[in-house]
């Protein structure tokens, strides 16, 4: 077995132990059941759900992984002044965040939808918005780890993490639709791609609208986006920018950890 | 034997060690001593790979250290501050000790029994007191039978029995021909336990001698008074400069 796996395997049960993921997995429980009683039909109670998903995921991943690094600093210590490779503990105690995280998202919101979802669209509507869920988990754990290894500083490292939130949650939209109707007049299509690109929560926005064939809803815009993320380039380049945003932070995370002074 | 050599190492462009080097003689128990942010923890913690030296080398047993974390299997640690996973018990997290070692790993329980630690053991670490928690720590650094054992502020935060029982511990292993480097405060206590003694000021070492011969030089019957004069004649040589 090897030391990720080891450290594994007791991170899993302290976190497991803890409340605030009981309390995680309950908020997504309780809302997705609130949901599908009062809000009609599995696809319309799906795509509520995407809002939510798209803000609550990236704040508490960046959140709990943020103090979940801070307050396992000294244990590291300890646990590197065993023979034990730096990398492989790094693994041991990513996953042992980001496992837990995701598994609670995602029995809370596919927990309420058993026996419900009658079409097969709906499952695979619900099946896109789980694997998201969990890749958007992943990816906001890394960035989480690496502001947590740059910035030594508890209280600035967990302001930078909201701040960061609020500038690809909020801000970058606003952003993006100011330089949109300014520049109405040029062509602005393929700029405006990298842009959803460039940020992993529209990446994640722009998928699950297509997956929910709602990108009506996005206007002229939706349209450029059904030719591009329709086509199985779309998909592919779309696919591979989110798994990017899974790897670099975590890529730069670790060689953080593994050179960093404890 | 343990050799640091022209050691520098700053955090954020402000100096910590400037130009340590050292030898440390083995079977013996060297207390390295100094004031708060005189660089102590930094030493310590060069010699686990924790913290990379700017400039110099540090080298265990023939061994130069250069990231590989193998040499850390013969030693035992204990940090200043004993923070484990809130959730899991003491009794998991020495588990999880055990099974980052291997299946083949010396197991040494003596100290462990020696706190009476058993009834505390199955209680999650949350609950458990800080002095326990130093306890469930200390347990650990003597955990493998380590040849070379680090204690950063060992007795901080024992009660008198612990503090006695973790002493004798120290003064075994010693007698066992282990190699033992402690930092403290409590300067009797490095009276009663170290034969060498380092004094760190302001990053340099200011003494590396046995402690019979720190008392004989400063003319100083008390540990105490030896290092206050060792500081006194440092400010002085500063005001002077």
């Amino acid at each position: 077995m090897s030391t990720t796996a080891r450290v594994l395997k007791y991170q899993l049960r302290d976190v497991l132990r803890g409340r605030w993921l009981i309390a995680y997995a309950i908020f997504f429980l309780l809302l997705t059941e609130a949901l599908l009683r009062f809000g009609g039909t599995g696809e319309r109670a799906l795509l509520s759900l995407v809002n939510v998903v798209l803000f609550v995921i990236p704040l508490m991943s960046l959140v709990f992984g943020s103090i979940y690094l801070y307050g396992a600093r000294e244990f590291n210590e300890l646990l590197l002044s065993h023979p034990v490779n730096r990398r492989e503990l790094f693994g041991g105690l990513y996953l042992g965040l980001t496992v837990p995280l995701a598994a609670a998202f995602a029995a809370g919101v596919a927990l309420p939808f058993l026996g419900r979802l009658g079409s097969a669209g709906g499952a695979g509507a619900l099946g896109a918005l789980l694997a998201i869920g969990v890749a958007l988990t992943f990816v906001f754990t890394g960035i989480a780890f690496l502001v947590a290894l740059r910035i030594d500083d508890r209280a600035r490292g967990l302001g930078a993490v909201v701040l960061l939130w609020l500038m690809l949650a909020v801000v970058y939209d606003g952003l993006i639709l100011i330089a949109a109707t300014t520049l109405a007049d040029y062509p602005l299509e393929k700029p405006l791609l990298a842009l959803m690109l460039a940020n992993p929560l529209d990446l994640a926005r722009v998928l699950l609208l297509m997956s929910f064939d709602a990108a009506a809803l996005m206007g002229y815009t939706g349209a450029v986006f059904t030719r591009f993320f329709g086509s199985l380039a779309g998909v592919a380049v779309s696919g591979a920018a989110l798994l990017g945003w899974i790897a670099a932070p975590l890529l730069l995370a670790a060689h953080r950890f593994s050179r960093k002074d404890f | 034997m343990i050799r640091l050599t022209g050691i520098e190492k700053a955090f954020r462009g402000r100096p910590v060690l400037r130009g340590v080097s050292l030898g440390i003689r083995p079977a013996c128990v060297t207390a390295v001593l100094g004031p708060n942010g005189s660089g102590k923890t930094t030493l310590l913690k060069m010699l686990l790979g924790m913290v990379r030296p700017d400039a110099g080398t540090i080298e265990i047993n023939g061994h130069v250290l250069t990231g590989d974390g193998a040499y850390r299997t013969g030693i035992g640690y204990m940090p200043q501050a004993a923070r484990f996973p809130e959730n899991l018990t003491g009794r998991e997290i020495i588990a999880m000790l055990e099974d980052l070692r291997g299946a083949g790993s010396v197991r040494d329980r003596e100290l462990l029994d020696a706190f009476d630690l058993e009834a505390e053991l199955d209680k999650p670490v949350r609950i458990l007191s800080g002095g326990n928690r130093q306890k469930v720590s200390a347990a650990a650094a003597f955990l493998f039978d380590p040849w070379l054992v680090i204690l950063d502020e060992p007795t901080a935060g024992l009660d008198p029995v612990s503090s006695g029982a973790l002493k004798a511990r120290i003064r075994r292993a010693r007698a066992a021909g282990k190699t033992v480097i402690l930092t403290s405060h409590v300067l009797s206590e490095v009276e009663q336990l170290a034969d060498e003694v380092v004094v760190l000021l302001d990053g340099t070492v200011h003494w590396a001698d046995s402690l019979a011969a720190l008392r004989a030089s400063t003319r100083e019957s008390s540990l105490e008074r030896a290092v206050a004069r060792l500081m006194l004649l440092q400010r002085g040589a500063e005001h002077a400069a």
